[in-house]
């Protein structure tokens, strides 16, 4: 039934010839072939049922003549059959395929961060001027002691199991060599090495360029543990164990052949060519009990000198599974909301499966307090954090650091169209084509990595000045700081704050 | 110089640092699961009387263990490069995602031996069981070789349910016609050649000599290898949105 499956373009390139002067840049930056010169008429055409929007040929027009409009041919929608809905029903009744999407969660789903709001000093308790006044926003990652100890000759005993000492509250979160390109990994580790926080290799293994990171990088094992071996677990400065990812809880990770090319196959050691399939379990971890021999095993192997963190994804139980894994000898939690991103994840389960970071957050926090065991683990959440006021109401929920990857992207260039899976990123991030990445500059990179993070590092320390607080410490779980707008009673209770107004 | 450790009654994080301590190849008496023994270990002998705990030679990397025993679960996990021999019998999940090296059991091998296992460039893992392996082998391979040789007497089948599900690499070799056993649709059974087996016959001898047997007599029996039929097998099952 031929027409069927043709939809007219969601994008439309609107080119204004009067200011085009045929330079054919956007037809050499486009490698979703958009644009084409057409040497007869003289002048370049379109296809827009190519385009992604990723903005990268109207970023780089020269005189301006480009802009990407959404098209307002629209299918019949109404408000139970929208046009993303029924083009999906087209698409798989065309293909039998599953739907694969990239990048966070799009639906209108509530964004708890937007109906929370920070407290500020006003007459008592006088508020802290970052600019004149020391301000602290360093922390310490990894299990801290219940009580302090002596020895014989009563001196204070200060071992402590290790910890990660980041000097803002903020680390890039796992995105593998493979799913980003070189210079996004390089731009990544560069900038965490300048800014005394951390970056993760994802389950990617780790470039033999980026061991010299290894102080700032943490190294991710998952269930396919590519790349995982013994001078990998000792690079880095944690190790991580990847049990869920926000994005895709309860699946594992499929990196295509398509994607595995010389460089990305000798740093997840496996054939050039070959799908890298993560499995959905660990298929050795069917128990806390399994995940704790696990923990062990990489300490044991480590010599005892690095934290691991147990990454997961906040589902349904997740106070439970949270107490559980800090009564694992994991020394950190990192707990993935379900607007995280990914290179590609199904549709249905990228939009459908798991919960709000916050709502998370604030229950695990709860439940490890309830049970004595909180400062048996450091908490780390994700998915997503998009501000220095989502960091902060974060650390007052009860997190004592935050993971970001969209923010880090977006601050290299990626502009969010979300067609990571096509391996066609304009912006030479999410793809191995050699033409594309050396579009991503890592001195560049870096530099605008390194500014995001030092502006996020200016505005918490001006957050936590105006309630009073000099120390990152004090906030952490000061849920007296946070009130809530516009939630209801059990959200509120969840969240274990105040409304607004309280 | 080798150092004899007595490790009965000691606790595993005591034997592990006392192992770390220093350099040399090691004997450890009465072991007891004791876990994570050799867990990262370069090159050393260690050979153990008695039964290791769960996780022995995890992330091994280039050592040489002997068990003159039965091993537990997870024997070899992520191992890279070494060589584990059980005189024994092992555990589930033996060799998970192990990328190098040898795990020679005599006996039998529970769930899921082999699984992920994989391989790179001169990183070939080579698992062979003596006896006969539990279900789930081989799930997801995605290289190096298997080789179950079904010596075992208690007359239960060479391998238990659903071995090779998800297979993208690699080979499996079972010393039987394997006519009642069900593969899964995306991998190929058939009877091993001469050439197929000449693939194996280091392996074998490097087995024979460790454990006392006769090749040739292993030989003179039907092998079916088992090879997947594409390194991507899941390709085809998504559609871009």
């Amino acid at each position: 039934m031929p027409g069927i499956d043709y939809f007219y373009p969601e994008f439309e390139v609107v080119r204004r010839d009067e200011r085009c002067i045929r330079c054919r840049v956007c037809e050499r930056q486009c490698a979703n072939e958009v644009h084409r010169y057409d040497p007869e008429r003289d002048m370049l055409i379109s296809d827009e049922a190519k385009c992604v929007n990723c903005q990268r040929c109207v970023s780089l027009c020269p005189t301006r003549a480009l802009k990407i409009v959404r098209s307002d041919c629209r299918l019949r929608e109404n408000a139970n059959w929208d046009g993303d809905t029924i083009r999906e029903v087209y698409k798989q009744a065309a293909s039998g395929g599953v739907l694969l999407s990239s990048m966070g969660n799009p639906k209108p789903l509530p964004v708890y961060w937007d109906k929370l709001l920070i407290n500020a000093s006003q007459v008592t308790n006088p508020s802290i001027d970052p600019l004149r006044e020391p301000m602290e926003t360093k922390v310490f990652l990894g299990k801290k002691p219940d009580r302090m100890t002596r020895d014989a000759g009563g001196k204070l005993v200060t071992d402590l199991t290790p910890q990660l000492e980041l000097s803002m509250p903020v680390m890039f979160s796992a995105m593998s060599y493979g799913s980003i390109s070189y210079n996004a990994h390089a731009s990544l580790a560069r900038a965490a090495t300048e800014m005394g926080v951390c970056y993760n290799t994802g389950e990617g293994g780790l470039h033999e360029d980026f061991y010299k990171y290894g102080p700032n990088t943490i190294v991710q094992v998952a269930s396919g543990r590519f790349g995982v071996h013994e001078d990998y677990l000792e690079a880095g400065a944690a190790i991580e164990i990847k049990m869920g990812q926000g994005a895709k809880p309860g699946i594992g990770g499929h990196l295509p052949g398509a994607k595995v090319g010389p460089d990305v196959s000798r740093t997840r050691m496996i054939p050039e060519g070959s799908d890298a399939i993560s499995p959905a379990p660990h298929h050795d971890i069917y128990s806390i009990e399994d995940l704790r021999q696990l923990v062990w095993s990489l300490k044991e192997a480590t010599g005892h000198r690095k934290p691991v963190i147990v990454k997961v994804a906040a589902v349904h139980n997740i106070a439970a599974i949270a107490s559980g894994i800090a009564r694992s000898g994991a020394d950190i939690i990192a707990i993935d909301g379900f607007r995280g991103g990914t290179g590609a994840a199904p549709t249905r389960i990228r939009d459908h499966v798991g919960i709000p970071i916050e709502l998370a957050l604030a229950s695990v926090d709860q439940r490890l307090r309830d049970e004595g065991i909180r400062n048996n683990v450091s908490l780390v959440v994700g998915g997503s954090i998009r501000s220095s006021a989502d960091v902060v109401k974060a650390v007052a929920l009860g997190a004592d650091a935050c993971y970001i990857a969209t923010a880090a992207v977006l601050a290299l260039g990626c502009h969010l169209c979300r067609t990571c899976q096509s391996g066609r990123c304009n912006w030479g991030i999410a793809t191995q084509r050699p033409d594309l990445t050396k579009r991503l500059n890592p001195d560049i990179g870096s530099q605008r990595l390194v500014n995001l993070l030092t502006a996020w590092k200016r505005e918490i320390m001006e957050l936590m000045g105006g309630m009073g607080i000099n120390s990152i410490e004090a906030l952490r779980g000061n849920r007296l700081m946070l009130r809530g707008v516009g939630l209801n009673e059990t959200e509120l209770r969840i969240l274990g704050i105040s409304h607004a107004g309280e | 110089m080798i150092r004899t450790i007595d490790t009965a009654g000691m606790d595993f994080t005591d034997l592990n640092r006392l192992l770390r301590s220093w350099e040399g190849d090691a004997e450890l008496l009465n072991c007891l699961g004791q876990r994570f023994i050799g867990a990262g270990m370069g090159k050393r002998k260690l050979s153990i009387h008695g039964i290791p705990g769960n996780a022995l030679g995890a992330y091994l990397n280039g050592a040489e263990i002997k068990v003159f025993g039965n091993a537990q679960d997870a024997v070899g996990d992520t191992m890279n490069a070494g060589t584990i021999l059980v005189h024994g019998s092992i555990g589930d999940t033996a060799g998970y995602a192990m990328r190098g090296g040898r795990i020679y059991v005599r006996g039998s091998a529970g769930y899921r031996a082999g699984i992920h296992m994989k391989e790179y460039k001169e990183h070939i893992p080579v698992v062979i069981i003596g006896g006969r392996a539990g279900s789930f082998l081989g799930e997801y391979q995605a290289g190096g070789i298997i080789v179950v040789l079904g010596l075992h007497e208690d007359g239960k089948p060479i391998v238990g349910n659903f071995p090779c599900t998800g297979m993208h690499g690699g080979k499996l070799f079972l010393r039987s016609r394997c006519e009642d056993i069900a593969f899964p649709r995306q991998v190929t059974a058939r009877a091993a050649g001469p050439e197929d087996l000449a693939e194996i016959d280091p392996y074998l001898a490097e087995y024979c000599a460790a454990f006392g047997l006769d090749k040739a007599s292993l030989l003179d029996a039907p092998f079916t290898v088992v090879t997947p039929d594409s390194a991507n097998p899941y390709r085809q099952m998504y559609v871009a949105n």
